[in-house]
């Protein structure tokens, strides 16, 4: 354990965000100059995706994400603006993360950790499952407490040096390794314009082309006719943890409700004021709606976990919603992919 | 999701450590972000999934009160860990942790390891080791 070191406090200004990796993103360009929301970042790190891989399991649930892998939206973002980056990973090493960690903050530049959240002693017990794709800020150490800056957080916290480490080196599926990343050096001039058509275009493309039936619209699709025999394959119980799988991953904490569908309706509206093209607030009218279709959804799923409702009908209530919401989330992304065209 | 529709069902999800930032559309269609305590179909289902885990935890507790099971089994499955992940955690090979799951192999561990064990779970050595914490059954807290 590391003592009588001097402490570091690095002027770093912490803002709340939805979700962990576009908070951490936006937290450190601001602190080097440059000013996006959060869901500028979400939009130009084409943050929202969608997955649904039965025969990948987790706990026994089948992998449903809304986004893409851990850390893109970071790295395309920085790629985008010109951000030149630097990333660490200490597969055997937890001593040298902590050092270079602390060499890092002693040079007075925050840095993104990468941690899992069971046992994150700050966060809320409900939440601390075997999640290892959390992100957070350190920025400096004070008394032997790390001061953290975790961007789901209303207000800063502290670690422990025992706990950091513990955390950075989290175990199981996708385990950190004391993965740290920050940014070296970030250009005074970038094209915000072109960042934003080019990373509409990806989004669109992640959403309609991919072509293997699990991802974007397809897999939405794909998930619903799935869902209908779910009853029927699995039996009431495990059914029913299935869907409870899917809401869990929709609104977990970070999506900024109905699986990042608002975070992504609010870029598009700071794109069309970017861009000075007002069809992307149709467009952005028309993904808030699809974001309060999938809240129907979660409250028709809601109602069968909670048992008030007759499951086999609602079952298919439920995947109906899901093929209408596929229908205009392929509406949308036509619209925008030709739009990031012209 | 209208500003005013942005859900407040607090729960006790967040223990009242944060509220979670919602996006949401306010009177002239602009979107701004709101505050939320919690959504009622958001807690049930992280309910549910804690629901399974203490199921799986009680039966793992009956066997350790019969004598059938060390009481790791029960930390285990109460920590959402299978063999794999607590010996990735603990350093201590799998064919070990197995033999340790039987009560009388388990009895004689040293202090070490014990620590080891408990560290994971998250609790002191005197409280896993203490079969009385366990003998009413753990309640969502």
């Amino acid at each position: 354990m590391k003592k009588n070191k001097n402490d570091i406090i690095i002027d770093f200004k912490h803002q709340q965000s939805a979700h962990c990796e576009n908070g951490v993103t936006s937290g450190l360009l601001r602190h080097h100059g440059v000013n996006l929301s959060e869901a500028m970042v979400f939009g130009l790190g084409s943050g929202l995706f969608f997955s649904y891989m039965p025969f990948y399991k987790l706990n026994g649930l089948p992998v449903i994400s809304f986004r893409p892998y851990p850390g893109m939206i970071f790295n395309r973002v920085c790629r985008l603006l010109g951000v030149q980056i630097k990333r660490h990973k200490f597969a055997r090493d937890p001593q040298k993360a902590m050092d270079t960690l602390d060499e890092t903050i002693g040079r007075g530049i925050p840095v993104g950790c990468l941690v899992g959240v069971y046992h994150l002693t700050y966060f809320p017990t409900p939440y601390r499952f075997h999640f290892n794709a959390h992100n957070l800020i350190v920025f400096g150490r004070k008394n032997d407490e790390y001061l953290i800056s975790d961007p789901v957080m209303e207000d800063t916290v502290s670690l422990s040096y025992k706990d950091l480490k513990k955390v950075r080196y989290a175990r199981g599926t996708y385990p950190p390794k004391g993965r740290m990343y920050y940014m070296t050096s970030v250009p005074e001039h970038y094209d915000l314009r072109t960042a934003i058509l080019k990373s509409i275009n990806k989004t669109s493309r992640h959403m309609l082309n991919i072509p293997i039936p699990l991802f974007g619209v397809k897999g939405i699709r794909y998930m619903a006719r799935r869902m209908k025999k779910w009853p029927e394959k699995f039996g009431g119980r495990k059914a029913s943890l299935y869907l409870g799988q899917v809401v869990r991953m929709l609104e977990e904490i970070g999506t900024g409700g109905a699986g990042f569908r608002f975070i992504y309706a609010a870029f598009l509206q700071e794109a069309a004021k970017e861009l000075d093209r007002p069809e992307l607030n149709d467009c952005s009218l028309e993904m808030t709606e699809a974001g309060d279709r999938w809240r129907e959804f979660a409250l028709i799923a809601g109602r069968i976990f909670k048992g008030r409702s007759s499951t086999e009908e609602s079952y298919h209530a439920a995947a109906e919603i899901l093929l209408d919401i596929a229908q205009r989330e392929e509406r949308i992304f036509n619209r925008l992919k030709k739009i990031s065209k012209s | 999701m209208k500003k005013q529709e942005v859900p407040q069902d607090n729960e006790g999800m967040l223990e009242d450590k944060f509220r979670e930032l919602c996006y949401a559309v306010n009177g002239d269609g602009k979107y701004v972000t709101v505050h939320s305590t919690g959504w009622s179909p958001k807690n049930a289902a992280l309910r549910q999934a804690w629901e399974e885990v203490l199921a799986k935890a009680d039966k793992a507790r009956q066997a350790v009160l019969a004598g059938e099971k060390s009481v790791l089994v029960y930390y285990m499955e109460l920590s959402i860990m299978d063999v794999r992940l607590l010996s990735k955690y603990t350093g201590i090979p799998g064919r070990k942790i197995k033999r340790h799951m039987k009560p009388a192999v388990f009895e004689k561990l040293d202090r070490e390891t014990l620590e080891l064990y408990a560290d994971a779970f998250r609790i002191s050595v005197d409280e896993m080791t203490d079969i009385s914490r366990i003998e009413k059954k753990h309640e969502e807290e």
